[in-house]
């Protein structure tokens, strides 16, 4: 049987939200706790409002004590909020090393489908053969998944789902 | 060879929605404009987050608040997920979420002129057993209007949210109920092209899923991406 098709999660997600979900380090985890936080915007630069942001990272590795995996909502102004762990950096495909990131999905009103992206820490040297980011060819472009530090341990990334700056999204 | 490696298997075509899909309105300012870019599976997507029933409680009565029975038509949900291969998705946790039996959300934005229920909070989650069997009661949803177009209502519907085995495997998607004369109606139902899969959304009426003076009952069986036989070239790589 073919995998289940997708409806949108709708304006009414919240219904399911846990406001506690964003912070993936109230299990206990240890380590170097930051917070990254974005916007998502639409095509007219208008904040998505109603926007589920979800995390996932691979580093450090899922235990008791860190679930790996955060869920956010956008407030009115777009703006989503995660605390965490610096994740460190993965294996990738062959012999490469996939610079440290989170994959980030974004579900909301008016995407039938989630969308796929990837956030990355700006200025790790790793970022420069990372086997993701090179797939990007315009290197402009690559630009959208860098997390910008505004201070010691807050990481910025504003997410555009179309426009000059839309962000890339992937095909898994 | 660690069948845990290999990757998910493409969507089959015409069986997932479009995102750009004008005829829902809401997609037009949110849609990606470029191509999506196809990246490897690598160990980010071929993992993902497990949900253990003690972080995360099940709540698998949703038509009851404490002693107080929500109203409308109580209702059994009951089915299997598995993958593609028909392979059990064991111990996975399903998160649901709905309107009430007047057709009205329990969430500040929900603005449509029918009645609350201070019994119903419309939103619950249980965990498959080892034959990636779930079950939840409930109450129907009712249908409700929407601003996409003139006269619009939505078909009652169930939200449902799963993970699966990897962050790959998301899925996000809505039950309907069968004989629904708005399903015809609806561009969010009708944005996927292949009319097969979008009608395996609907939910079957099973009486022996309800229970006797008590329920009816529907069967809805959900579907995760399977993996592909081929495992990833980096199998072996393993340096942790």
């Amino acid at each position: 049987m073919q995998t289940t098709t997708s409806q949108t999660i709708g304006p009414y997600w919240h219904l399911i939200e846990d406001r506690s979900w964003s912070d993936l380090t109230r299990f206990g985890a240890t380590g170097e706790v930051i917070t990254i936080e974005g916007t998502i915007s639409d095509g007219a630069g208008a904040p998505a409002a109603d926007a589920c942001v979800e995390i996932w990272q691979t580093s450090p590795t899922a235990c008791d004590e860190f679930p790996g995996f955060g869920r956010a909502a956008t407030n009115e102004a777009g703006v989503f909020s995660f605390k965490t762990i610096m994740p460190g950096p993965v294996r990738g495909p062959g012999n490469t090393l996939q610079a440290p990131h989170l994959a980030v999905t974004i579900l909301a009103r008016g995407l039938m489908f989630h969308l796929a992206t990837r956030l990355y820490f700006d200025k790790e040297p790793a970022n420069e053969n990372d086997p993701v980011l090179s797939l990007i060819e315009d290197k402009a472009r690559r630009n959208t998944l860098m997390a910008r530090q505004t201070k010691a341990g807050v990481w910025h990334l504003d997410i555009h789902l179309q426009g000059d700056a839309e962000t890339v999204f992937f095909e898994i | 060879m660690n069948e845990i490696r290999a990757p998910f298997r493409a969507y089959a075509p015409g069986t997932q929605p479009d995102n750009d899909s004008p005829q829902y309105r809401s997609t037009g300012l949110r849609h990606p404009t470029r191509p999506l870019l196809k990246i490897p599976q690598t160990i980010t997507e071929l993992t993902g987050p497990q949900f253990s029933p003690a972080h995360f409680p099940p709540t698998d009565n949703i038509a009851v608040n404490g002693t107080h029975e929500a109203v409308g038509e109580r209702i059994i949900v009951e089915g299997f997920i598995r993958d593609e291969d028909g392979r059990p998705v064991a111990n996975t946790m399903v998160e649901i979420w709905q309107a009430n039996a007047a057709g009205r959300y329990n969430h500040p934005r929900d603005t449509h002129d029918a009645p609350l229920d201070p019994d119903f909070r419309g939103s619950g989650r249980v965990f498959t057993d080892s034959d990636g069997a779930y079950r939840f009661i409930t109450i129907k949803p009712g249908s409700y209007p929407w601003s996409n177009h003139a006269n619009a209502w939505r078909p009652n519907h169930i939200h449902f949210s799963l993970f699966g085995a990897g962050y790959a495997t998301r899925l996000i998607t809505q039950m309907y109920f069968p004989g629904d004369p708005l399903l015809e109606l609806d561009p969010i139902f009708l944005a996927t092209a292949d009319a097969q899969a979008r009608n395996r959304l609907i939910a079957k009426f099973d009486l022996d899923v309800g229970k006797q003076d008590y329920a009816l009952g529907y069967r809805f069986d959900m579907y995760l991406r399977g993996r592909n036989a081929t495992p990833m070239e980096d199998n072996h790589a393993d340096h942790h």
